[in-house]
């Protein structure tokens, strides 16, 4: 609440009158301690408003009530709010005081009345329960008898001055009031003296009956305007008013199963929790189907869950689901689930919404699914279905139920719900089914068109329905149109075919260059051991060289010896040997023989 | 002759109350002489008995006996209504 609707609450205080939907519109409720007008034609809620108050007031605050009823007696009243859950004749007998204040068709009229005995006795009675709120309902009933108009405004201010003499926690007079033409200026002149003054209509609209609420005056503070829709209900009466402008839901980021795995992959990992999701298509596309398993993925994980059908009989649904391999039944059994039929043609949209709202007090489920929402549009028109759509998904977000609803389309196009019910601007996910037909096939095609906040994937899937339940299968698309069906099917088996030939030719060659790759290794091992040879031949030669070398040296030292050469030095003998074969060749044979002493002696 | 039992509500001094009074006062002067018995209650007073009582408006002219019972609102001021209500043949004029 922000400051200037908290300070006009400090400057006319306000008491609640328990009515769902009112004290919201008027911000808190009747004025306390004043006097409201309740004005409409007949039937349209005025009793019943006036009424509930009373009672809401005597039952949940314990304040003693005063029904003064100028139109219907006692007991008509009574016998009419039976089918309210209100527990009225014990409060009759006890917290409410009703006076039959119609006169008697066989009462005699001489003369001019007034108000004043029963205002006398009303105080009495008052100070005797201890009455916190006064009802005057009908009083147009009682003024028409006075058939002076001077003598009605005259009585009006007497009520006034009683009013606020004795004080009241809330005083409501009800008037039938047609509209501007047929307004009678006392009633007018009421109006001014009155602190609020609220609306009431009922029309009919394609043969049923709409009620509307409209708080038209309310002196010192601020209201919701505008006329609201109206439902009456086991609890009483249920004003549809809108939304506060302050948005307070807390985006969850859970995600939960949309119904099976290829789908909650489509949606980025599934459905956010307490998100509303629309599955739209025209009639047999499996709307049905998808919301069934939805339901089922639900009572798997433990959750309670809801299944309203306008369509079809709960067995006649789960019939149909069993066939597709969703076994509704045993979550039935289980309480887990709820399955609810309604007819439609019967009652209008705010009606269904009442009963809706009391589904999900009962049940307090945490997923729903409605099939189809578009049957609240059948009867009613579609403006009203509109807006209890609407409403429909902001209870299910506010109470942070995931909610699934199917809607049939007109056409096959998905654009053409965006003129019916509207809901696939609010809701959250849309799902689109439609007919593919080629090659002589009818097959079902599914596309995500929006998800919000997540990543989906935009491509179109054919759903295939077995008996082991739906399931999504890629489309081909080929020379840039989708391929389904049979058509998939040969395209899927040609697929298969190629990756197989693939899969043979890469291992094929795969082969192959292992087998070149081990043949070089072979090849590389063999130079090695050739190299190693070549190598232990080079040291073997290296080494045997060596030793030849030193034993042809050896040799030669002691060829020598024996010979008896000059002792020359081993060194100079190497040197000197060649030097020596050349000075032998030089001189005639005397070289070769030395002294045998000299080379002995020689080191 | 029989004697007319009545009941006349009022509201202590209320201008139509006053009236009553006098109007009913004149018309049993003429028409019923002495063969009535007529109690005045005040519903200020008395609210809780006029309640029990079945009086909603006032003034309110209740004929106890003899029968048929009968009802009249208002300041009694259009005689001839009364005297038909309360059973009260009308003088040949």
């Amino acid at each position: 609440m922000n400051a200037t609707k908290s300070a006009a609450h400090q400057l006319l205080p306000k008491i609640a009158t328990g009515i769902p939907g009112f004290d919201e519109l008027s911000h808190g409720g009747l004025p306390r301690y004043r006097t409201s007008l309740l004005k409409g034609g007949p039937g349209s809620g005025k009793t019943v408003f006036a009424l509930q108050s009373l009672v809401n007031a005597a039952r949940r605050r314990q304040e003693p009530g005063i029904f003064v009823a100028f139109e219907e007696s006692t007991r008509q009243i009574v016998a009419n709010a039976a089918s309210f859950d209100w527990g009225l004749p014990a409060l009759a007998g006890s917290k409410l005081f009703f006076l039959d204040a119609k006169l008697s068709p066989d009462v005699v009229k001489s003369g001019e009345f007034d108000l004043s005995g029963m205002l006398a006795m009303l105080k009495a009675k008052k100070e005797e329960i201890g009455a916190k709120w006064i009802v005057f309902d009908g009083i147009d009933v009682l003024l028409t008898l006075l058939q002076n108009p001077i003598a009605e405004m005259r009585e009006i201010y007497r009520i006034r001055d009683w009013l606020a003499d004795n004080e009241m926690n809330a005083a409501i007079i009800t008037a039938k009031m047609d509209g501007a033409g047929s307004e009678i200026v006392n009633y007018g002149f009421m109006q001014f003296m009155v602190d609020c003054v609220i609306r009431f209509e009922r029309r009919l609209e394609h043969g049923v009956a709409l009620h509307r609420i409209q708080i038209t005056k309310y002196r010192g503070s601020d209201f919701v305007a505008g006329e609201y829709p109206v439902s009456f209900g086991p609890a009483g009466m249920e004003v549809d008013a809108p939304e506060p402008a302050e948005i307070k839901q807390v985006a969850s980021g859970e995600r939960i199963s949309a119904g099976f795995e290829r789908l909650d992959k489509m949606l980025g990992g599934g459905l956010f929790r307490g998100s509303s999701t629309l599955i739209t298509g025209v009639p047999g596309t499996s709307k049905t189907t998808l919301a069934g398993k939805f339901v089922e993925a639900a009572c798997g994980r433990g959750e309670r869950t809801l299944f309203v059908s306008f369509d079809e009989s709960a067995d006649r649904i789960a019939r149909n689901l069993s066939s597709v391999g969703i076994q509704l039944k045993a979550c039935v059994k289980s309480g887990l689930l709820r399955m609810y039929s309604a007819r439609t043609e019967t009652i209008g949209a705010e009606d269904h919404l009442v009963k809706l709202k009391a589904l999900i007090r009962e049940h307090r489920p945490r997923c729903m699914v409605i099939d189809p929402i578009s049957a609240i549009a059948k009867a009613g028109g579609i403006a009203a279905a509109r807006a209890v759509a609407n409403r429909f998904i902001y209870l299910a977000k506010d109470e942070k139920i995931t909610v699934m609803v199917t809607a049939i389309n007109e056409g096959d196009e998905p654009e053409t719900e965006a003129t019916d019910l509207q809901i696939s601007t609010i809701a959250d996910t849309w799902i689109h089914l439609s007919y593919l037909i080629r090659s002589g096939e009818r097959n079902r095609a599914l596309t995500i068109i929006k998800s919000r906040g997540t990543w989906h994937s935009n491509q179109v899937r054919e759903l295939v329905l077995s008996d082991a339940g739906p399931m999504l299968a890629d489309v081909y698309t080929a020379g840039g149109e989708v391929l389904m069906g049979t058509l998939r099917w040969e395209k899927e088996s040609e697929e298969k075919a190629k990756t197989l030939q693939r899969r043979t030719e890469f291992d094929h060659k795969r082969h192959e260059l292992q087998a070149a790759e081990a043949d070089t290794r072979a090849r590389i091992k063999v130079l090695q051991q050739d190299l190693e040879r070549q190598r232990l031949e080079l040291e073997k030669y290296s080494s045997d060289n060596e030793a030849r070398i030193v034993s042809s040296i050896d040799r030669e030292q002691e060829l020598r010896r024996i010979r008896s050469a000059d002792p020359a030095g081993r060194a100079a003998t190497r040197i000197a040997a060649p030097l020596a074969k050349l000075r032998a060749s030089g001189r005639s044979g005397n070289s070769g023989r030395k002294n045998k002493k000299d080379a002995q002696v020689a080191p | 002759m029989t004697i007319v039992e009545m009941r006349l509500y009022i509201a202590n001094n209320a201008p139509n109350s006053v009236r009553a009074i006098a109007n009913l006062e004149a018309i049993c002067k003429e028409h019923l002489k002495d063969n009535f018995k007529l109690e005045i209650i005040d519903v200020l007073e008395y609210p809780l008995r006029a309640l029990a009582d079945g009086i909603l408006v006032t003034p309110s002219l209740a004929k106890m006996s003899p029968s048929p019972a009968a009802k009249i609102v208002g300041n009694l001021s259009d005689k001839r209504s009364v005297l038909h209500a309360l059973g009260i043949p009308e003088p040949v004029e």
